[in-house]
């Protein structure tokens, strides 16, 4: 039974009903990031698919800016309770990028430049729901907000979009990656409020 | 495993109002007795949770201000937003005696624990240093040697927080070195005319590279990017700068 705050009204807005539980609607960008911003130059910039032993694929910046994007608008959802509606990006789906990769291992550990990770099911990022975008409302995707190239996958809390990303690992099985290490859910559905590890 | 130690600890708990104080004008502490409260570790934050008589409830995250203790007590400090939906109520509506719904402690990266002994450089922008004060008053609730500095941006000298405190902090042995710029007025003394932090300022203000402390950087986002590029240039090694930064909604991030 919560306790009622005596005096407290709130702040309600029609699009309320649009935001997943226990968010609230912003219009500016926050960041999130548990140490400096990588400034990552292009021409070292890469991005690689492993097995955790072998190199399948990899691109340069060349290569990979040469592979067919996708402009996407859609709506983000961070953990620390802040939503943003409408948000557009053009980016290279994960479906391009796996490519007619045949695997078996169901999970990926993506990893960034300055040595974050997070872990997805595959099942996550194939079928149009995972992206890898360079760009924010059409300009350059600043290094703050993960430049020159974060994960974009918009239907789980804003942290499993790795930014500064710089490939994926296929597991056979789950594992945690940096926040979720830290406490955070290992799978993160905003709509059903899977912030921490115990819900 | 600092995992599980979330875990167990993100149950909502009653928490009551003992103590209000104003830091400055647009920024109160609230002290809070916290039923069954688990204890936390200097840098950790609560999500506090407020509901109207109809059921909409509002729930932000604040940094916990206090060193870890035993007695259940903790204590926040909430600046005021001038739109904000949580913190004009927790600064000026909320009395002595109000129950609040909390729970925590969240967070196990951006902490300091007891058991550290290197020096610690803490950077804190405006309400940025409140993480940062829980480390300080850590430390000196436990009685460590580690060498703590703090270089704090304000605006002008009326939005230090924790004044007096860090004032005694600083002059007594085994203190804390304090350096304060300030980016819009200064005090009359002051040797820099106001403005953001830059090299010079780092140079002075910080460890030197060669100390190889663990950076605490905190405040909002567009400093914590500029302190830490600057830090970087410094010298100090980035895989040892640990950030939390605020969106420009001022609301933790």
């Amino acid at each position: 039974m919560a306790i009622i705050s005596r005096g407290f009204s709130g702040r309600r807005s029609a699009a309320d009903v649009k935001l997943p539980p226990g968010q609230y609607l912003t219009t500016d960008f926050p960041v999130l990031s548990a140490g400096p911003t990588p400034h990552i130059s292009l021409d070292r910039w890469e991005f690689t698919i492993d097995d955790g032993s072998n190199v399948l694929k990899r691109w340069d910046w060349k290569s990979f800016r040469e592979l067919p994007t996708e402009t996407i608008t859609v709506d983000i959802h961070c953990v620390t309770r802040w939503s943003k509606l409408g948000t557009s990006w053009e980016g290279v789906s994960l479906d391009v990028l796996l490519g007619d990769l045949k695997t078996d291992l169901p999970y990926a550990m993506f990893r960034s430049y300055g040595d974050y990770t997070t872990n997805l099911p595959l099942k996550d990022v194939i079928n149009k729901q995972a992206w890898v975008a360079f760009k924010y409302n059409g300009a350059d995707l600043e290094p703050e907000h993960g430049g020159p190239a974060r994960l974009l996958v918009p239907h789980l809390y804003l942290w499993k979009s790795a930014k500064w990303v710089k490939g994926m690992t296929l597991m056979p099985h789950d594992k945690p990656g940096f926040w979720e290490n830290l406490g955070y859910h290992i799978y993160g559905d905003p709509w059903k409020e899977q912030r921490y590890s115990n819900e | 495993m600092e995992g599980t130690a979330v875990l167990e600890r993100v149950t909502w708990r009653v928490a009551k109002v003992v103590a209000v104080h104003d830091e400055t004008a647009t920024a109160r502490t609230l002290a809070l007795t916290v039923r069954d409260w688990p204890g936390q570790i200097a840098g950790q934050h609560v999500d506090v949770r407020l509901t109207a008589p109809d059921g909409y409830s509002a729930v932000r995250s604040y940094s916990i201000a206090s060193a870890p203790n035993s007695d259940g007590r903790i204590e926040i400090t909430v600046e005021r937003l001038p739109n904000g939906e949580v913190s004009p109520y927790l600064t000026k509506e909320l009395l002595v005696g109000d129950d609040l719904e909390l729970r925590g402690p969240i967070g196990g990266w951006f902490v300091w624990r007891r058991d550290q002994t290197e020096p610690v450089q803490l950077v804190a922008g405006g309400s940025g240093i409140v993480p940062l004060m829980a480390m300080i008053r850590s430390r000196a609730s436990a009685g460590s040697f580690a060498p703590f500095r703090l270089l704090y941006s304000v605006r002008e000298p009326g939005a230090v927080f924790y004044r007096d405190e860090l004032q005694a902090l600083s002059d007594q042995n085994n203190s804390v070195i304090v350096t304060y710029a300030y980016t819009r007025a200064t005090p009359k003394d002051s040797p820099r005319p106001p403005g953001r932090i830059d090299a010079a300022l780092i140079a002075t203000g910080t460890w030197p590279s060669n100390v190889a402390p663990t950076s605490y950087v905190c405040g909002p986002t567009s400093f914590v990017e500029r302190a830490t590029d600057l830090l970087i240039a410094a010298g100090q090694d980035r895989e040892r700068i640990r950030t939390e930064r605020f969106g420009a909604t001022g609301e933790r991030k």
